[in-house]
């Protein structure tokens, strides 16, 4: 690793201050990414700004959405995620589970359990790695993405593998949408990283609308199947898939798996959301 | 005895390793200690066009920068193989130069062009990137298919067509004939994967010159010392033996990887002579994967021709070896001598004839990793078998049966000359322990889960306890591959065994303290193992291809021999009675049928008071011995898995792995248990997971775990375990050895699994679940042709 000095913020506002003040200074979110990166030598930042110090940007929030009523899993709610929450704590949170299990699923099946207890759904986000769970999660979800100095929606905010919307001071706070009346999410993990191979969400929101949102496959990150989605649109159902071409054009090929195999994985993996 | 032969006493070296205190390479620091980083080529295959040193030099904290030219001219001896293989036309072998620093050309990536020592860890490694190398890129080969096809780019200027030897063994012509005339022959196009063998701990080295005493001291992650020592002196020139120390500490694991001497330890070496300082250097991961000897990487076709009753007639093969950039160690034995000498497998087969051509690519060199071309001879004899008995429509177990020896000793056409065995045995087990007459019910009831459920067979042979040195001397091996051991046994009785084997994770501190236990009546704890140190241990060969049970421990047998007779004449001589009447016996030296007895340490304190010894005998008590072995051993056994495939994916499942092995004595069962479930988890590892992947510029794709699938404990299966054992006639406890089996029997048996399943045998490792889909497309839209 290159020599780096390394910084504590204690809000979102401390670590803006302190990137402004750096030629090259970068967000330190639970480090999963960015310490091994930094390691290889592959990254190598004048500063570190450290938020795991920032309790605002931690935990999970649900707005009801009928004001009196006891919570419903129908969908509706309006959940914002602090970008400081470990998978851990997403995967845990047993309130969540009740309006939205399929994030919590999701989260528990991050990587190792040190990762879970480190990495953070921002940091996830902010880095956008083209195999990465949440991003796929978000895209279905119609999330969208709070930072120091605007939202964005998510249908904006992914550009493609390890490319955001985010300008490079700009920190994301939380991330924040609505629970769906139905989710799901079929990940296939690649044999070795165990990041997905292919990672399918489907979400049917409460206007009924349907997004299906695939990671891991595509070569250029995570992307909404068109395909898929007129397809659930009418008939929700694993047997609706079968009917759909899921094309290889556009998807990975390297050496854990050809472009064919990822269309297949797609169509599985969609079914399997929907199981 | 609670602690002897077939105890299953736990690892006295356990509470050093589970609490943190083992003691490592990387852990040791000497006083003056810089740290070395290596340039390393980018390029597969490049001329060095110029060197430019200055910015690397100006940075503080850097010691010294030193290149290939300065090394070559400083005397120090290119990286040899230590074992000369002959071509089929009589010439010898065409070793390329191999300088631990390369001197104008670079060959793999990963290639050392310079050393660089300063201060920290992180000055070294930003000084080597400071340092900067002009290329010249040169076209680059990778396969050795591709490396053998006219044209390709050529790596080393005395071996034409990157053809290192052209070998052969066996008959030709009586083999062709016999599968010209064979009633039926299986075919088959076998590829052995690349390997990475990832130790968990990387390798290491800290190199000190004393100037002083003109003397050198290496700490190094090696299975063998003495053979680095004798290398480094007898070779590369680095220093006389006798001013070379060279101790290899708690290691961390080998798999074979840790036998070879390599660039690293030998420019430390001289640089901390150049510099003065000591010097250390530790690979991280990376540096492991694109430097560490890789394993396996055979493309073979095979024939195999059996007559109408289903025995074997002939087997035929050809293979192409691939052995990267430079010639490793031991890289020309491992296809040859240790492969295809084994691909009799355990049959009666008359007529056998492989030819092996040995090429350079421009990747990572290629030595033994566990088993060590018997896996490779394993995996072309038990895919054929399989193969075969589907294409018959016989049942493969009962072809294989047919075919046994079943008589010892047996002559195979392929030099080994196996001693014992009861193959059938082990069969038998095997099949009952995991019922196989269960199977079809099984099958249908994954069938109405969706899942298709495979059984697969692995009947496995190896060679072990390598190995008698005037045989391996007259196939070209350098050295003899013997072991020595030193009993000495203290004043107060305790026992120190001094032994040429080295444990880098086999448990010797325990099993050979096991076996003097059990001779002498004390306990282990009275027992300690000293091992790994050239200034401590007299010689030895080290530890490698599972010869340290049946050729280490066998020397320690004969230095307690030594021991037992004088101990017997001290005790007949102080208690007065003959020679042939003291027995030892609980810690105890006895007048058999008496009373009168001396305790065994007071034998050791009349030993080395030596008030009342017998005339003439030299006082003390300590022996020493050197065994040859007679043979190689034969360690044998059946392995059988049960998969279950998901046809969606191709996801396996390994639902369940029986093995029933043939290892000899069993010294202690639990450490031969963890042994077999290692060498599986590998044999598992390369049938389904492992697999090292370069692109057409020689670059590895896989060079990280976020690419290359080590085996997880949840991708593995809980194994059933079982021995049916015969007694090796070749030594003195009767041990056949036990390290590599698994590796070596695994894979096969997995495949055939994995091909039963799928209804297709065109599947080669590993089987990822991308493969295995892609096999059953095959085998889909054959059927929708059809
Ligand atoms: C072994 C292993 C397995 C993994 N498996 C998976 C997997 O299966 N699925 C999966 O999705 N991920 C996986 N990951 C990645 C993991 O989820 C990481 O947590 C995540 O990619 C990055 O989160 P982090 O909090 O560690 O961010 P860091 O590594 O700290 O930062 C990553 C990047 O994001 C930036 N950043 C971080 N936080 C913010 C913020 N709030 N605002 C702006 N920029 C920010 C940083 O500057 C950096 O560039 C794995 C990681 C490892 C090490």
């Amino acid at each position: 690793m290159y020599e780096t000095n390394f910084h504590k913020a204690s809000t979102a506002q401390d670590a803006a201050a302190l990137l402004a003040k750096s030629d090259d200074g970068k967000i330190l979110a639970g480090g999963q990414t960015l310490i091994p990166t930094m390691k290889q030598r592959l990254a190598a930042p004048a500063d570190l700004v450290d938020l795991s110090r920032a309790e605002a940007l931690r935990g999970v929030t649900i707005t009801k959405r009928k004001k009196m009523g006891i919570m419903k899993a129908d969908g509706g709610e309006t959940i914002t995620i602090g970008a400081m929450t470990t998978h851990a704590e997403v995967a845990g949170n047993t309130e969540l589970a009740q309006v939205c299990p399929v994030i919590c699923g999701l989260a528990g099946n991050i990587g190792d359990p040190a990762v879970r207890h480190r990495g953070t759904i921002g940091g996830s986000v902010a880095n956008n790695d083209p195999a990465a769970d949440y991003p796929a999660a978000l895209l279905a979800l119609g999330a969208t993405i709070h930072t120091n100095s605007r939202d964005i929606a998510a249908e904006d905010y992914f550009k493609g593998m390890f490319l955001t919307a985010l300008d490079d001071m700009e920190i994301i706070t939380a991330v924040s949408f609505q629970a769906p009346v139905v989710g799901g999410y079929g990940k296939f993990p690649n044999p070795a990283s165990r990041y997905a191979m292919a990672g399918v969400f489907v979400a049917k929101s409460v206007d009924g609308e349907v997004r299906v949102s695939v990671t891991g496959a595509g070569d250029n990150g995570v992307y909404r199947h068109a395909g898929l989605e007129a397809a659930l649109s009418a008939d929700w159902s694993a047997s609706a898939v079968d009917a759909v071409e899921v094309s290889a054009d556009g998807l990975m090929s390297d050496l854990h798996g050809t472009a064919a195999y990822r269309a297949n994985l797609i169509k599985v993996m969609a079914k399997r959301a929907l199981a | 005895m609670s602690e002897g032969i077939g105890a299953r006493v736990l690892r006295k070296e356990d509470k050093r390793f589970i609490t943190g205190k083992g003691r490592y390479t990387d852990d040791i620091v000497e006083a003056n200690q810089a740290y070395a980083a290596f340039v390393r080529s980018p390029h597969a295959h490049a001329r060095i066009i110029a060197i430019d040193t200055s910015a690397a030099m100006a940075i503080e904290g850097v010691e010294t920068v030193l290149m290939g030219p300065e090394l070559v001219a400083d005397g120090i001896g290119n990286i040899i193989c230590g074992w000369g293989v002959t071509s089929k036309d009589g010439s010898a072998m065409n070793m390329g130069a191999w300088s631990a620093l390369a001197t104008d050309k670079v060959r793999y990536v990963g290639d050392a062009v310079a050393i660089v020592v300063a201060d920290s860890k992180s000055i070294a490694k930003l000084a080597a990137e400071a340092v900067v190398v002009t290329y010249e890129e040169l076209p680059v080969v990778v396969g050795s298919v591709q490396a053998l096809a006219k044209g390709a780019p050529q790596l080393h200027d005395n071996a034409p067509g990157n053809l290192i030897f052209d070998w052969e063994i066996g008959d030709l012509a009586p083999t062709d004939a016999a599968l010209a005339t064979a009633a039926h022959v299986t075919e088959m196009d076998i590829t052995n994967n690349r390997l990475a063998p990832n130790p968990m701990e990387p390798r290491s080295a800290i190199a000190t010159f004393n100037e002083a005493e003109d003397h050198y001291t290496l700490y190094t992650t090696s299975q063998n010392p003495h053979v680095a020592r004798l290398v480094l002196s007898a070779f590369y020139n680095v220093a006389p033996e006798h001013k070379l120390r060279v101790i290899a500490p708690d290691v961390g694991g080998g798999f074979g990887s840790k036998i070879y001497i390599y660039p690293e330890e030998i420019a430390c070496l001289w640089a901390a002579m150049k510099s003065g300082r000591s010097i250390k250097w530790t690979s991280d991961r990376t540096e492991a994967f694109l430097t560490d000897a890789h394993g396996r990487d055979h493309v073979s076709t095979a024939k195999i021709g059996f007559d109408k009753d289903g025995m074997i007639v002939g087997l035929k093969v050809d293979t192409k070896a691939n052995l990267g950039a430079y010639m490793s160690l031991f890289s020309s034995a491992v296809p040859t001598y240790l492969y295809a000498t084994l691909l009799s497998g355990q049959y009666n087969i008359a007529n056998i004839y492989c030819n092996v051509q040995a090429v350079y690519t421009n990747t990572v060199p290629v030595d033994a990793y566990r088993g060590a071309g018997r896996p490779e001879a394993c995996y072309v004899i038990e895919r054929l078998m399989e193969t075969a008995a589907r294409e018959m429509g016989m049942d493969p177990s009962e072809l294989r049966a047919k075919n046994f020896v079943t008589s010892f000793p047996h002559q195979t056409p392929v030099i080994m000359a196996y001693d014992s065995g009861d193959f059938a045995a082990n069969q038998k087990q095997a099949q009952d322990a995991a019922d196989v007459a269960g199977f079809a019910a099984r099958k249908a009831e994954a069938a109405s889960r969706g899942k298709l459920r495979g059984l697969g067979y692995s009947n496995y042979i190896e060679a072990c306890g390598i190995a008698p040195s005037a045989a391996v001397g007259s196939l070209g091996a350098g050295v003899g591959l013997w072991e020595s051991a030193e009993v000495r046994v203290n004043p107060v009785g305790t026992i120190e065994i001094l032994t040429g084997s080295h444990s880098h994770g086999q448990g010797h501190e325990t099993t050979f303290a096991q076996i003097v236990a059990e001779r002498f009546g004390l306990p282990t704890e009275n027992i300690q193992i000293v091992h790994g140190d050239t200034d401590k241990v007299q010689f030895g060969m080290g530890t490698y291809g599972s010869r340290s049970g049946a050729v280490g421990m066998s020397a320690i047998v004969k230095a307690m021999d030594k021991v037992e007779a004088k101990v017997k004449k001290i005790a007949a001589h102080v208690l007065e009675a003959g020679e042939d009447d003291i027995v030892i016996e609980g810690g105890a030296v006895k007048v058999a049928g008496t009373d009168k007895q001396m305790l065994w340490h007071e034998v050791g304190l009349a030993a080395y008071t030596a008030h009342n010894i017998p005339a003439g005998m030299e006082p003390g008590l300590k022996e020493s011995a050197f065994y040859d072995p007679t043979n190689f051993t034969f360690p044998a056994g059946c392995y059988i898995c049960e998969v279950e495939v998901d046809p969606d994916t191709g996801v396996t499942e390994v639902v369940q792995f029986v093995a029933s092995d043939d290892f000899g004595t069993i010294i202690n069962p639990m450490i031969v248990e963890g042994q077999v479930h290692g060498g599986i988890a590998q044999g598992i590892g390369q049938a389904m997971l492992e697999n090292v992947v370069y692109d057409d510029a020689g670059q590895q794709l896989s060079a990280s775990y976020m690419d290359y699938t080590m085996p997880r404990a949840d991708d593995l299966p809980n194994y059933s375990v079982h021995h049916a054992s015969t007694t090796c006639p070749g030594n003195p406890l009767g041990m056949k050895g036990c390290g590599e089996a698994g590796a070596i029997g695994s894979p096969p048996a997995v495949i055939n699994a994995i091909t039963d399943a799928i209804g297709n045998n065109n599947l080669s490792m590993p089987a990822t679940p991308a493969a295995v889909w892609t096999a059953l497309q095959d085998v889909r839209s054959k059927l929708a042709a059809e």
